[in-house]
């Protein structure tokens, strides 16, 4: 089975710059569980949010671009960590299912993009290629006692028809993956909720209070840790912490973990390759406190 | 809350147009109130978004291209995901906004230019440059970037770049956003 776990890999903008850590536990982990990930040669930005709110022939053409050099690689699956990607390459492939709208964006293209590359986020392929009881097998370090709460963010799934995978209000694909691998995954009511997503710069505001309510909400619940798959959740809910805790008055202290960072140290990977080191709040103690119960 | 009187600027093309770039009937619409009921921006909108559905059914342009909520809407999908009737309304507001862009309305004018010199990044590297589209975007607002705070935390975790990345493909990119200005002005 595991030859057949071969993908495009995607890793998109920021996986190169502000969520580096994603983009090295992602491949960390691939490489140990025998998942191969093929760098897509010469990607460029799929354009995000603002190139969808210009116009989506355009939007769709650099997602495309990025698609055609999938095509070029014999692959038929593109995987990416970034659901922001995700969501542009998907739904670029979903509107040029309509041969007029896929000939306005082929207009815009050097290498026409055919179709039949299907995408997917390396959350999907792990929970429906790889499997949980193939995941659990390989864990040598069980994340016990770690209490967390898993946030999705709220593109990951939605809409139905275009992500396909999961469930739109309620998804549980980390849940599922975090409670296979040991840890406590406490019911967290916002897991959907959008976190102020890239009004950090234009519209603070909107981050401080979106995101405040997330992290209040975790620590109502409980959690420890706030498990993400969005480098821009995390980064809202990490690097801008103490921000949202002088907005609001909060003293929050919440590490806020990429889940493929946990699945790694369950798989026994080295901090390091994992790049825990990068994340803004310590998780130090929290990391320490697993297995801790073991011990004692 | 601005009174609206829709006899008197009622635009038919308005709404025509509005379903035929969104591929969506906005007759299906009757204000059940699901999208802003999910919707985590109306503490920020001007109209809520099924005000928003309500005004272009009523053909009123104008208020509705004027609007800020277009501009703070984060394509969160919650709206389309919720809507009873399917319709795709993330959609609608992102034809709303291209529209209200092409006319010229841009009424949070920080949302505008930081998109824009996203872009202008993508436009110019091939993919985001994140201190280069920080630079072009105090340059665009004047506001200093009001983040100086984060400075220390993320430059000694080399997280970010002081050079543009290079890919080789960056003219093909440019050629794309060349086509598109072209066919735009066709
Ligand atoms: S949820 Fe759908 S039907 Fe209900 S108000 Fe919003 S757009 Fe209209
Ligand atoms: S997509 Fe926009 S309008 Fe719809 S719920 Fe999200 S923020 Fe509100």
């Amino acid at each position: 089975m595991s030859d057949s776990l071969n993908y495009a890999y995607y890793p998109g903008c920021s996986g190169t710059g502000t969520s580096i850590e994603y983009d090295m536990s992602t491949r960390a982990i691939c490489a140990k569980l025998g998942i191969t990930l093929n760098e897509v040669p010469d990607w460029s930005c799929c354009g995000s949010t603002p190139a969808h709110t210009v116009d989506h022939t355009l939007s769709s053409a650099l997602s495309a671009r990025n698609l055609a050099l999938v095509e070029k690689m014999n692959l038929d699956t593109a995987v990416t960590p970034c659901p922001s990607c995700l969501t542009n390459l998907k739904t670029a492939t979903h509107r040029m299912s309509k041969d007029e709208f896929r000939d306005d964006v082929n207009k815009l293209l050097d290498t026409p993009y055919n179709g039949g590359v299907d995408t997917k986020s390396v959350l999907q392929i792990l929970v429906e290629d790889m499997g949980l009881d193939a995941l659990k097998a390989k864990a040598v370090k069980p994340l016990k006692g770690l209490k967390v709460a898993a946030y999705y963010g709220c593109i990951m799934n939605r809409p139905p028809e275009v992500m396909n995978f999961d469930d739109p209000e309620h998804p549980m694909a980390m849940d599922n993956i975090l409670t296979a691998l040991g840890a406590t995954v406490l019911p967290f009511p916002l897991k959907v909720e959008c976190c102020g997503a890239s009004f950090g710069i234009p519209r603070k505001d909107i981050v401080m209070s979106l995101s405040g309510k997330l992290l209040d909400a975790a620590e109502d619940i409980g959690a420890e840790a706030l498990v993400t798959a969005c480098p821009l959740c995390q980064m809202n809910l990490d690097l801008r912490q103490d921000q949202i805790n002088s907005a609001n008055g909060a003293k929050h202290n919440i590490p806020v973990f990429y889940y493929t960072q946990l699945i790694g140290l369950a798989l026994g990977i080295d901090e390091k390759e994992l790049g825990i080191d990068k994340l803004c709040v310590s998780p130090r103690t929290v990391i320490n406190g697993i297995g801790a119960e073991d011990a004692s | 809350m601005e009174i609206v009187n829709i006899t008197k600027s009622y635009d038919s093309s308005f709404v025509k147009q509005v379903e035929k770039e969104s591929g969506q009937n906005m007759s299906l619409c009757y204000q059940c109130g699901n999208c802003t009921a999910g919707c985590p921006y109306t503490f920020v909108y001007d109209q809520p978004v099924n005000q928003i559905m309500r005004l272009v059914q009523a053909g009123q342009k104008e208020t509705v291209l004027k609007s800020k909520s277009l501009w703070l809407c984060a394509t969160c999908e919650s709206c389309t995901t919720r809507c009873p009737n399917n319709i795709d309304v993330a959609h609608i507001m992102d034809v709303l906004r291209h529209m209200a862009r092409r006319e010229g309305y841009a009424p949070v004018p920080t949302v505008k230019s930081f998109w824009d010199s996203f872009l202008s990044s993508v436009e110019k590297n091939g993919r985001v440059f994140e201190i280069g589209l920080l630079v072009s975007y105090i340059a665009k607002t004047g506001r200093f970037w009001t983040d100086v705070d984060l400075g220390p935390k993320v430059l000694p975790k080399g997280k970010m770049h002081f050079k543009p990345p290079q890919i080789q493909g960056k003219e093909e990119v440019q050629k794309i956003f060349n086509r598109f200005k072209e066919e735009s002005q066709k």
